[in-house]
Order: C-alpha cells, then structure tokens, then sequence
C-alpha cells in the first residue's frame, strides 16, 4: 500500500480492504500443506519473535516498533478465533498512530495502571512458519507466556500469536501480530503491558 | 394458579436464617448489629461498607436481589430460545427468551441437587439436560423429564421440581432488569425520572435502536461501589486520566479532545452531575460540546481510520455526513442506574459483584442497527468506525481507574483510620439545587450523587425485604 499519508500521523490504511483482507488472511491459514519446513527460514522467524519479546520485557518500544511495517496492525481479539473486527469490540485493535499512543501514554509517568511498571519475562515457543497465497507474505504461529510481576505478585498470561510477516526494505517486517490469549473472553485485570 | 412462592417470613433463605438465629452465629449478628447511621453520615462513610465481608453478604440479598439489577440486553437474546448466562449478585442466571418468546431469568441451578444446568456463555436451547444425572427443562422452566423415574415416589408433576426462577423481569426499551423482591415498585417507577437521558442516549441512534456486539471485559481487586462512586464523579478526570489526556491530545493543534473541557474550571463549565432519585444519577456533559452537526466528532480523539472513513463519508454523503459521524462518536454523557449499570459514551457499563474486594466491570460496545436502510449503506462503515473509537477508554482511560480503585483498597487496610469523605460541595450555599421534580443538580465536580445515593444504600440495607424465587406451576 502507497500512500502520501505518514501513517504514524493519520490514518487511511484501516479501511474496509483493509478488514476484509485481514479477516481472509487471518482464516484457516494454519494448513499441513503450508508448513514450511527449511530450517534456515524457520530459525529466522524464530529469532525475530525471540527478539520481539527481549525487547518488550526491555521495554525497548522504539526498536520494537522498527520491526514493524509503517502500516501494521496490533490486534488482540476479545473472541477465540478472532471475530470480526468490524462487527464487535477487541481487546485491542491499534494501527500505527494508535500504537504509538499508547508507547506515548505509557511514557507519560502518568499512566497509574503502570506506575510502577510491570516487569515481565515472556517465554515464546511451538514456532511454525506457514506460506501463504502471496509469495512476499508468511504467516507465523507461536506459543507465549508472559510472568508479570507487579505490586503484589506475579500473574501468567498465556495464548498464541500469530504474526504477518511481509518481505519489504530487504527485512522481513511485521505487518499484523494477532495475539491470541486463552481466557481473552473473560474479565482480565488490568490488561495494561503491550501484550 | 397463581406462581407458587418459595420462603416464608425469612425470605428466600428460611431455613439458612433460623438456624443462624438459633445458633446467634456471628455472621448474621455482626451485620444486624450496625449502626447504619453511625457508618454512613452526611459527609463520609465508614471504610467498613468496602471491606467487611459480612456486609457484602448483606448487600447480595439487600441491594442485588432486593432492586432491579441490570442483566443484558434483548439483542443478545434476539430469537426465541436463545439465551445467555449471566449473574444476578453471585447467583448464576441463565437469561434465556423462551419458546414462546417470554423473557425469562432462571436460576443456573438443577432442581435435583444444584448443578448448573448450562456452562456455556451463549447459545440457543429448547431444553436444558443437567449433565449429573440427566433430569431435563423446558426453557420455560418447567421439569420435562427424569431417567428411571420408576426410582421414586414422589409426583413430579409438584411446581417444587421445576426450576427456579427470577419472579420479576422486564425491560426498558430493550435493557432487561430483574428483581427477587414482590414489594419492589415497578421497573418504570423505578427508573423513574432516568428514563429521559436515556431515552435520549436511545433516540440519537437510527430508530432508537442499537446491537451488544461484544466488549472490553475487565476486572479489579476491590469493593463494587468503588465502580460506582466513580460513574459520576467529575472530580478525579483530570488527574486519574491524565496519561489519556495527554496522549490524545499529543497530535491535535488545539487541545480540545476527548475530556480536555474538564481542565482549567469544570465547575463553572455548564456541564452538570444530576441525583435522579433511587441511587441514580447522570452526568452530562453535552452541554460543553459544540452542539452541531459533526460537533461530537470534531472532538472525538484519533482512532484507527477515522481520516479514511470521514473522508469517504464526507465524499459520499456531503453535509449528511457529519450527523453519520457523530454516531461513530462517544456521546458525552454518564447514565447510571444503582446498582450496576452506566450507559457511557456509546458503551454499556455493567458492575458485577464477585467478593467484597473483587468486582468484574464490563464494557459492552454497541453497534448501530439499520435494518431500514436510514443510513444508506452506511452502517458498515460507521460501525467498523464505532468499534474502534469504543476500544479506546477501556485501553487508555479506565485502566489507569481500577489500578486507583485498587490502591483505595489496599489503603483501606489502614484500620485505624476509619473514614472515607464524600463532601465536595457541601455546605456552599446556592451550589446544589434541589429542582421542583426532586431532581437536584451541581456542578460536574460535585460529589452530592455520592452522598445521595448512599444514602439510599442505607435505606435499603436496614430494610428487611423478604425475596422469593418462584417456580412454573
Ligand atoms: S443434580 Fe441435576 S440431575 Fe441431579
Ligand atoms: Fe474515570
């Protein structure tokens, strides 16, 4: 997608193609015949979430962020499988601009859910990488936990993301990360910490 | 025949509160000991309304199970059979609209011995199996059958073996109450004069009509009425969601977004806080905003493809436009009615009591409904639109509010100190009015919707209301 548009700025990326490419993409994509099995490839997007999550448990939210593409989307489904996001409310669903608000907020020192801040330590595994129709395109699952430590104890969360990935500037660079939590349609406790 | 009553003078609980009462066990006699008056006085309450357990205990039959408490609404059950499980205090519920279309609130509770008889969140049903040892219902209610029934005795045609159920349900153009209580006025005398904002929060909408489509569930450790006590409180704006403030201001050149009218003097700002009798309030905050078409929405904080959708609208639609995209707008507007239920922005706010310091808070989005095509095609867009604005105080703003809530209770340790203030605005003379329909109103900041709905929390915790299940006959 080709805009004149800074992304970060407004937003006219997140439009009906947009949702209707999203919910294809995001559908009965984890087939046998799709597996990708060579180990050079599979290691490469293993290290790349491995990273993602060194660099969120750092809270290192710019680097994060340069992983992925300028027009991406940060969705986090209230419904097991993920529902519609044109039709029902997520957890979250954050496109560049909203990301960057909520880094923002998070920075402000003013954002009590996170005053003082979670620590985390995310253990991310069960990679499989999967092709996709387009050939610039592949879809990865992983397995996550994430211990959050914060004022009173340590809680687990728990699920399974499914990462975009898109082949651009040479990089390979997120263009979706779905994230999948196991109990995401039940009441959670203060939900603040970039999943 | 009329519904057969279970209970007698006790109540719902006869049997529970003789023994208690014979035995003068602790748990019913430290509550009936209270002072009500002594812990709730005209400027502050005791710590222990949001700490003692027994008084928990209390308010689960006295306030959720003793008023109309909120528990879903009919687009969640649009067909005959369908139904969803929810809570009415700590009791399980299975909201379902039976086979014949009636409403109806069972209690999630086989008549044999107690299980639940549906686990699941949604579905449809004709008939519920216990899976413990098979006895099925009706969705009415109503015993339809028992395996090896040559087993027992006993008539099973007896009312006694047909599920519980709620006695009163109804709703209010759409929103559906229930209560326990046979002395409990009716729904509509209950809402009373509340019934206007939201018949307003209602009629913005295309034929006043709206669709649940799912939400932002959350949760916090601590007492339920923290919830409440904040649903009006124009006070804490400015400093709990400082962050949101911030950040959605980071990119306007004019920092008019979302709840900026609250810095610098909200009380001389014609926004209002309104007591609307029986714990109800409402705060509004329309009056601060430009009232025009497009007015909510040029206030509306940036959300994911608000540029995208305006444009195409404003391309498509042309002046039109602007009241579509309003409808994408949170309206301003807090509607809350005691005990668990706050129409807010364009969600639907629902408290559900778990302990005395655990409380589920859920934010249901709505969508909007246009069946008869007012909007000419664009409700897909607008609802996409809506769905993403929704997302954006339960992210940014009411997490910062339960991480407070949380740290009141943990405060509330502090036993010796004993007293929660709720003063703001008392005692100035001419800042409160009392208005001739018993309405009475103060600036945003005020915290006389605290104060009076307390105080309608005492009156009905030293009541005695005998609450009764019934049964189909
Ligand atoms: S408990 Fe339901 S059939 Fe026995
Ligand atoms: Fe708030």
């Amino acid at each position: 997608m080709q805009t004149a548009y800074d992304p970060a700025i407004s937003s006219y990326y997140v439009n009906d193609g947009l949702y209707r490419k999203l919910v294809e993409d995001f559908t009965d994509w984890q087939r046998e015949e799709l597996v990708v099995t060579a180990p050079e490839l599979r290691d490469h997007f293993r290290l790349l979430i491995e990273r993602e999550a060194r660099l969120l448990d750092e809270l290192r939210f710019d680097d994060w962020l340069a992983m992925y593409a300028p027009e991406c989307i940060y969705w986090v489904p209230g419904t097991p499988g993920g529902g519609d996001p044109r039709r029902e409310i997520a957890i979250s669903f954050d496109d560049r601009r909203r990301l960057e608000d909520r880094i923002f907020r998070l920075r402000t020192g003013y954002a009590w859910s996170q005053a003082p801040k979670s620590r985390t330590v995310r253990l991310v595994s069960n990679v499989e990488v999967f092709a996709t129709r387009e050939g610039a395109a592949r879809m990865v699952r992983s397995n996550f936990l994430i211990s959050e430590f914060r004022v009173d104890g340590t809680r687990f969360l728990s699920g399974w993301c499914a990462h975009r990935f898109v082949h651009s500037a040479e990089r390979w660079q997120i263009q979706v990360r779905q994230v999948n939590l196991i109990d995401c349609d039940r009441n959670l406790r203060n939900p603040s910490i970039v999943l | 025949m009329p519904p057969m009553r279970i209970g007698g003078e006790y109540g719902s609980r006869p049997v529970e509160r003789r023994m208690l009462e014979k035995l003068n066990a602790s748990s019913i006699d430290s509550v009936e000991r209270y002072d009500w008056d002594e812990l709730v006085q005209e400027d502050r309450v005791h710590r222990l309304i949001y700490t003692d357990p027994a008084i928990f205990n209390l308010e689960m039959t006295n306030i959720f199970g003793a008023v109309w408490v909120y528990l879903g609404h009919e687009s969640q059950i649009p067909a005959n059979d369908d139904y969803i499980t929810v809570r009415l205090g700590l009791r399980p519920i299975i909201l379902l609209r039976d086979s014949h279309g009636k409403i109806r609130a069972l209690f999630n509770r086989c008549a044999h011995r107690g299980t639940t008889l549906c686990r699941k969140d949604k579905g449809s049903a004709r008939i519920f199996t216990c899976p413990y040892h098979g006895w099925s219902y009706l969705n009415t209610g109503k015993l339809r059958a028992v395996p090896w029934p040559d087993g027992y005795a006993c008539d099973f045609k007896d009312a006694k073996y047909n599920v519980a159920q709620v006695p009163h349900v109804d709703s209010y153009r759409g929103f559906i109450f229930a209560t326990l209580n046979p002395d409990a006025p009716s729904l509509l005398d209950y809402l009373g004069p509340i019934t206007k904002p939201i018949d307003e929060w209602l009629d913005r909408q295309p034929k006043g009509r709206i669709r649940v489509c799912e939400a932002n569930r959350l949760k916090y450790k601590g007492n339920w009425k923290l919830a409440y006590d904040n649903s009006g409180d124009g006070y804490h704006v400015v400093f709990s969601h400082r962050s949101l403030l911030e950040m959605e201001n980071r990119q306007a050149d004019v920092a008019n977004k979302g709840m900026s009218y609250y810095k610098n003097s909200p009380d001389t700002a014609p926004m209002y806080i309104a007591y609307m009798g029986n714990g109800h309030h409402f705060k509004d905050k329309r009056p601060n905003i430009e009232r025009r078409a497009g007015g909510l929405w040029a206030v509306e904080g940036p959300a994911p493809g608000s540029e995208h959708y305006a444009e195409a609208l404003r391309r498509r639609f042309g002046a039109k436009a602007e009241d579509i995209l309003d409808l994408a707008s949170s309206e301003p507007v807090n509607i809350n009615v005691f005990p668990n239920f706050s129409l807010l922005g364009n969600h639907i706010q629902v408290f559900e009591p778990i302990s005395v310091d655990e409380t589920d808070v859920t934010w249901y989005g709505t969508a909007v409904v246009d069946e008869d095509g007012t909007l000419d095609g664009a409700v897909g867009d607008i609802n996409a639109l809506r769905m993403r604005t929704q997302e954006q105080f339960p992210n940014f703003g009411e997490v910062d509010d339960l991480a407070n809530f949380e740290e009141i209770q943990r405060g509330l340790a502090c036993r010796e100190d004993e007293w929660i203030y709720m003063h703001r605005g008392l005692g100035i003379p001419g800042r409160v009015k009392t208005h001739a329909n018993g309405i009475i109103t103060a600036p945003a900041t005020d915290e006389v919707f605290m104060r009076e709905y307390i105080k309608e929390w005492k009156r009905l915790m030293k009541a005695t209301p005998k609450l009764a299940a019934q049964r189909e006959p």
